[in-house]
């Protein structure tokens, strides 16, 4: 196993996903079986080689900095399980 | 002939002549979905109301004169497409209860044309998958054998067009998810060059590598559809701005002269000897035309798969940062704080597979693995893109098989994520370096469709299509239907 459970655990934690005990246990196998896996990418000779940022090699594209979105709050908060005043409600976070 | 069997190029010209209208078209259809899907389970969503509203706006147009360039003609929605008004769901829980408040530009580019949404098929959770059966919504099943995968994620929309629910359905190809399942359904499907389609309203998987297309029967129809797909949106930031050239009106020339390499390892122990010789009975069609075949080399091909599982799993790690429970999507009951919130929305809202990946994501982002993992797997791509570019000097397309088998049993793979990762071993490369790439129907093994896999240079579709189409002037393989839905 090239990952261990508490690998897996700070993993999930980064990702903010919650994980019953059978499914870390089935992570470990699986994550270590992908990351071995991946790991044949080491014995590449990669030196010198830019990485690609685009498989077109084309630039970020600007626009100019005018707004052109009109507020359509109330349709998109449709969606949201829990609003107020056009506030998203979340469990407290301050005490 | 019934309508359902039509291509939509033929029900353009029955539509044109008036041999029905797009009122009768849309009725058959819809109580053929009605009535034969639950077999297959290719549909989330069927968009009766929707349809039919759009069919008789259609056949108003065509009396006066008007209608765009795909009046009145089904097509069918990946349900990865943001549709505005309709459950988008992307085969997951955690967007079951997601209406979406705008559309894709794909989505508003095909209903400009006139065309007639019947519905939202479903996919692999998220696009990833290559059997449909990390779907919220279950499986989908295989109309030439009912215990096979149809292939994925794309595979509810290869299924339907398999089973005549309709001409046409959209689809998305981050390292395959287009052109597997069209093969593995005896389909035509097209993953144009990166930035050729906009990506604007389509869910996000991997961003460098995502782009969209179509799944048809015929080149023709893919020509037809892509066409209107295709170009500029200023609302994509990686949209290409690149003139679309007329797809259709190329589809006749000859491809006499036309240089096809041949990639060595794409038909090496990998392969199912089977469908290794179908595929190289299909490249000899192309030859009888008039196009020759020199071997080119990728060395670095073998590792397309592994660079990907890099790459696509750590920008879905990051796209997928967005499903938080609180702005839209799951949202998991009784939190006692933020973090657990947000811990608990995402673990019950996604599946295993979807989970699997944002961890994999998460592992080779993180500190002190990013540059082993990321910046080594980018710069194998780059390694994989010059591999091809090199090969681009000597030949116009390349040939090969889209996948290595004909459709596997739903279940046989669903335990080793490499099995089944590795099912996109020949169609990868092509996302690695944002080229368009086409799976045509070329025979059968087992009775089960096997695929010719072409691939061309950026912005080359009409290459590949016109290829495509010459090789289905000669052949019938795209004519045959499952028999169970004949």
């Amino acid at each position: 196993m090239s990952l261990d459970k508490d690998q897996v655990l700070h993993i999930a934690k980064l990702a903010r996903l919650e994980l019953s005990e059978t499914e870390y246990a089935e992570s470990v196998a699986k994550l270590s079986r992908i990351v071995d896996f991946v790991d044949q990418l080491s014995k590449a000779d990669t030196s010198g080689v830019v990485p690609m940022a685009h498989p077109l090699d084309a630039a970020q594209r600007l626009r100019p900095d005018t707004v052109t979105e009109v507020d359509d709050r109330d349709r998109y908060q449709q969606n949201a399980a829990a609003v107020s005043d056009g506030l998203y409600l979340v469990p407290k976070v301050i005490e | 002939m019934d309508l359902y069997n039509k291509t939509l190029t033929e029900l353009a010209a029955g539509l044109r002549d008036g041999d029905f209208s797009s009122v009768d078209l849309t009725q058959a259809l819809l109580a053929r979905i009605r009535e034969r899907d639950p077999e297959l389970n290719a549909f989330i969503t069927v968009t009766d109301e929707l349809a039919l509203a759009a069919a008789e706006r259609a056949d108003v147009a065509r009396s006066a004169g008007n209608g765009g360039p795909l009046n009145g003609l089904p097509v069918i929605h990946k349900d990865i497409f943001c549709t505005r008004g309709v459950k988008t769901s992307c085969g997951s829980k955690m967007l079951d209860n997601f209406v979406s408040p705008y559309d894709a530009t794909v989505v508003e580019r095909l209903a400009d044309a006139g065309a007639v949404v019947l519905g939202k098929t479903n996919m692999d959770e998220f696009a990833m998958g290559s059997s449909n059966e990390t779907s919220f919504y279950g499986p989908v099943r295989n109309p030439w054998n009912l215990d096979c995968t149809p292939g994925g994620s794309s595979g509810g929309s290869a299924a339907a067009v398999a089973a005549r629910f309709g001409p046409a359905a959209t689809g998305t190809d981050t390292g395959g998810s287009i052109r597997q399942p069209a093969a593995l359904t005896g389909t035509v499907g097209i993953k144009p060059t990166y930035g050729r389609v906009s990506r604007y309203g389509m869910i996000a998987f991997a961003s460098s590598l995502d782009q969209a297309g179509v799944i048809t029967r015929t080149a023709e129809d893919a020509a037809l559809l892509l066409g209107v797909m295709a170009g500029f949106d200023e609302r994509d930031s990686t949209s290409i701005d690149e003139p679309v050239p007329d797809y259709v009106a190329a589809l006749g020339e000859s491809i006499k002269g036309l240089r096809i390499g041949i990639v060595r390892q794409h038909f090496d122990a990998g392969l199912d000897a089977e469908c290794g010789r179908k595929v190289k009975e299909a490249i000899g069609v192309l030859q009888s035309l008039g196009a020759t075949t020199v071997e080119v080399d990728l060395p670095n091909i073998d590792l397309s798969v592994p660079t990907y599982y890099v790459v696509a799993p750590a920008e879905c790690s990051s796209n997928l940062s967005r499903f938080d429970g609180v702005r839209f999507g799951y949202r998991a009951e009784n939190a006692v704080d933020l973090l657990d919130h947000y811990c608990r929305s995402r673990g019950e809202g996604f599946g295993d597979e979807v989970k699997r990946r944002i961890m994999t994501g998460t592992y080779v982002l993180s500190a002190g693995y990013y540059d082993a993992y990321y910046l080594k797997a980018q710069q194998v791509r780059q390694l994989i893109a010059d591999d091809f570019r090199k090969a681009f000097a000597g030949v116009d397309v390349i040939a090969g098989p889209t996948a290595p088998t004909p459709a596997f049993r739903l279940g046989d793979k669903v335990d080793d994520p490499i099995t089944m990762y590795l099912n996109d071993i020949y169609t990868i490369g092509a996302n690695l370096a944002g080229l368009p790439g086409i799976s045509v129907p070329c025979g059968f093994v087992n009775d089960l469709p096997v695929g010719l896999h072409l691939v061309g240079t950026h912005f080359a579709e009409s290459t590949l299509l016109r290829c495509a189409h010459q090789y289905q002037q000669q052949t019938d393989w795209h004519t045959a239907c499952p028999e169970d839905f004949q």
